[in-house]
């Protein structure tokens, strides 16, 4: 479980190997008190999500899933990317009305990155690793907390490297965007030296 | 004429990836060879342009309220048919792209295109406008997949380009072109590229440093 923790904190974190939720990994990463609602964000849907998918999955789409009714034959894995895209808006939207009514301070915090959440392709990209890797209940769990941490970790570093960079003196086609491409670069072979953590 | 703007635009200078930061998502891990960018980039500009054609024509029979469910439904259906046929005739490339080619269905590219064009054009614009902008990314994949194939393991679509050491030829691969990063670092100096030559896409500096001399430009 912590082997399993670790290295999807790391070795295989979200952002920076598998590229995933770029978009918004740039676009909301000038400041870091936004980054790190947004990371908070994250971790909470994605650790909400890929257990949830992982239960439907393998309750509801797996060939021989419908075996108890008579219906042995069925196989809806193909239905999958539809129902995790409705689970993850499911879930957000949830997740939105809940912490409104019980966490408002948390709820403002987040404020308009839980809409967000469900295009990013890291929570998305989570769930179907899950399916890819086989993973069972609890390690969905543990998969789907650490992946989580390690985006939010991810963003945070960055955006923190990014309200220095700004003062800066680039040249004037580096400003921006391409300064940004290569200090995710660098930043992803940084994390790349933390391969060998998880034993 | 104007029509044909729709898909040079986006080719080279409004490239959707390199101007707009759409659909980098999945762009960066499939280029580690230039058959997968290939193929990546003709399932999505085949989403792309699929999808286009249908928002557009029901573009005015769909609420606004649950238009953004609407498109998001549409484009997976699109993706799960690119993906039964990716693992019904390509068996061995739909495993190497792994999650990625289910992915299509949360690349900003896709939907921003249906937000921002299909919703308000008729059908043959949106479609042109998918060719377009399905072209532009496929410009950068294939640029960045055979940069890395090529420096990585010094072939092309796994044809000997570059004999490498380790076949007794005198090219020495460059392991981390096979590894993440360098995605990043070409993706960054294309960027640069296309702002070096079209200096008004550069972006203002948020804080000017206050020198002695006059400022350069």
């Amino acid at each position: 479980m912590i082997e399993l923790f670790l290295k999807s904190v790391f070795e295989e974190n979200l952002a920076l190997s598998f590229f995933l939720g770029m978009c918004t990994f740039l676009a909301v990463s000038k400041r870091v008190e936004t980054a790190a609602g947004l990371g908070l964000a994250v971790i909470v849907v994605q650790t909400i999500t890929v257990p949830v998918n992982n239960l439907i999955f393998n309750g509801l789409l797996v060939e021989g899933a419908w075996s108890w009714i008579g219906l042995p034959d069925v196989d809806l894995t193909f239905l999958k990317l539809v129902s995790f895209i409705g689970v993850i808006a499911a879930m957000v939207q949830i997740l939105e009305m809940v912490l409104d009514r019980y966490a408002p301070a948390l709820y403002r915090a987040l404020g308009i990155f839980l809409p967000l959440i469900t295009v990013n392709c890291a929570i998305l990209g989570g769930s179907l690793f899950m399916v890819e890797r086989q993973y069972e209940m609890g390690e969905a769990l543990t998969y789907g907390f650490g992946s989580g941490v390690g985006w939010a970790l991810a963003i945070v570093t960055f955006a923190a490297i990014r309200e220095r960079l700004k003062y800066s003196d680039m040249p004037k086609g580096v400003q921006g965007l391409a300064s940004a491409f290569i200090v995710t670069g660098l930043l992803s072979l940084g994390f790349s030296a933390f391969a060998g953590v998880a034993p | 004429m104007s029509l044909i703007r729709h898909v040079t635009d986006p080719l080279i200078r409004g490239n959707p990836v390199t101007l707009q930061i759409l659909g980098i998502c999945s762009a960066l891990a499939v280029t580690t060879s230039l058959s997968t960018a290939v193929t990546m980039s003709v399932a999505l500009t085949g989403v792309l342009i699929a999808s286009g054609a249908i928002i557009s024509a029901i573009r005015r029979h769909v609420p606004t309220s649950i238009r953004l469910i609407v498109q998001i439904t549409i484009i997976a259906s699109l993706v799960i048919v690119i993906d039964e046929i990716l693992q019904a005739y390509a068996f061995e490339m739909s495993k190497r792209l792994s999650i990625f080619v289910g992915l299509i269905v949360t690349n900003c590219l896709v939907l921003g295109r249906a937000e921002a064009f299909a919703m308000r054009n008729p059908v043959l614009p949106s479609m042109l406008d998918g060719l377009g902008n399905g072209l532009g990314y496929s410009l950068i994949l294939v640029i960045v997949g055979s940069l890395r194939e090529l420096l990585g393991a010094g072939s092309l679509m796994g044809r000997t380009i570059l004999p490498t050491v380790a076949d007794g030829g005198w090219f020495q691969p460059l392991g981390l072109m096979q590894l993440a990063p360098s995605a990043f670092f070409i993706l960054g100096l294309l960027v640069w590229l296309a702002r070096a030559i079209w200096p008004e896409q550069a972006e203002e500096p948020e804080f000017r440093i206050r020198t002695g001399r006059p400022d350069r430009d």
